[in-house]
This record gives C-alpha cells, structure tokens and sequence, in this order.
C-alpha cells in the first residue's frame, strides 16, 4: 500500500507495476483527469490545493479501510496539487486483487470516500478568465463563498 | 491557552488569512473557535455548521481543545 500528495505531473500506468503480483487475477487502474466543462461552463484549467499533513493522513486511512475491506494490500493512490491543464492527471488509483469483483469494489470505495473526506479543494479556472472554487457555492444551509 | 486556527481555499479568501492564532479559557471548545472567526470581517459568508478538524482529525463542535491544538474550518471538499 501507498498514499502520496504531490506536485509533479502523474504518471498513473507506473503505478501497475506497484501492485500487480501473479495471485491478483485482475489489476484496476482509475484516472480522474481536468475536464473542459463543468456545469455548463467551459473549463481552461483547475488549481488543487489541499490541508496536506490532514489530506496524506485521511487518503492513508481510506487506503487503510478498503485494504481491510476488500482483502488486498495491493493499492497505490496519488493524488497531485497545484495548477493543471484540461487532460492532465489529477488522481491516480491503482488496485490489484485476485478476483475483479474486489478490485473494482475497492477502487470504487477509495475514490467516492476520497471526494467525501480528504481536505482538497479546487479553484476551476474558466475560458472567461474568472476563477471559482468548486463547492463552495453549493455548502447546504451558507451563502455563496 | 493559544491555539492555532487554519481556514483554506474559499473560507481563507473570505476572511482575508489562512491562519491565526486565537487565545481561548481553559475548558474551551471548537465551537468557542468558530464565534471567534465568526467576529472576522468576511467570516458572515462561512456556513452554519462548517466542517472542522483539530490535529488533522474531523471533530465536533464540542470538542475541548487543549493548548497548542490546530483547529481547521474545512471549505467543501473537492479532490479527485
């Protein structure tokens, strides 16, 4: 198992060979990447930025959980900061199981609970030159931030 | 006792700081924290419930804080 936060570009398809050994029968790999729209708005970039001694130590957990979950300790997790362009790498999920079921269980879990919990957030650059954190005018009960 | 408050991304534009350092009596809590910021000119946009962390863990609002503690108000999250 491993967890990273980093500021370099990813290389996720380096990741399999992290976690493919002979026993796991089927080897999952989730790339989430810089979309150009997002609710109806064009896209030009995306800036991440995170609470990072908090983020590396929730994403460890996560990690944890699933491990423990769906019986494998074959699972890498990077996920990178900083500013990036449409079509880069933004997280990258490596898992490896003896049977696929599990596999796609876990990646499942560790991404849903990664939106959920890890203390990232990202400021959406838009091709009119406003920038926007994401969420932060949709907190239930708040104003607008 | 002192203890250190982080604010990031929307709340930190906010407010006008990412961090500071708040003074509080023994026996106080999160929630003690939070009627803190609240004072800051720009915390009127921070929601009703935020969610908070003392050292690196989520915590509740009542939880009692002990000297040096590091207490986040954590923006929605938006990783992946």
């Amino acid at each position: 198992m491993r967890t990273a936060i980093v500021d370099h570009s990813l290389d996720p398809t380096a990741l399999l060979s992290e976690v493919a050994q002979v026993g796991n029968g089927a080897v999952l790999l989730f790339v989430g990447t810089v979309r150009d729209v997002n609710d109806g708005r064009p896209v030009s970039g995306m800036e991440y930025k995170a609470y990072r001694t908090m983020a590396d130590r929730e994403l460890g957990d996560i990690v944890r959980e699933a491990a423990v979950q769906f019986g494998t300790h074959d699972i890498v997790v990077e996920h990178r900061l900083g500013v990036l362009g449409l079509g880069d790498a933004s997280v990258a999920i490596a898992v490896a199981h003896p049977h696929r079921g599990c596999a796609y269980d876990a990646s499942r879990y560790i991404i849903e609970q990664l939106k959920q919990r890890v203390p990232i957030w990202k400021l959406e650059h838009y091709a009119d030159g406003t920038r926007e954190w994401v969420g932060a005018a949709h907190q239930p009960g708040g104003e607008d931030v | 006792m002192t203890v250190t408050v982080l604010l990031f991304a929307s709340y930190a534009d906010a407010i006008g700081m990412s961090s500071l350092a708040v003074d509080l009596p023994p026996g106080a809590t999160v929630n003690d924290v939070v009627d803190h910021v609240r004072a800051l000119p720009g915390a009127h946009r921070l929601p009703p419930q935020p969610l908070l962390a003392v050292n690196e863990r989520y915590a509740r609002e009542n939880h009692v804080l002990a000297p040096n503690d590091e207490v986040a108000i954590i923006p929605p999250v938006a990783g992946g």
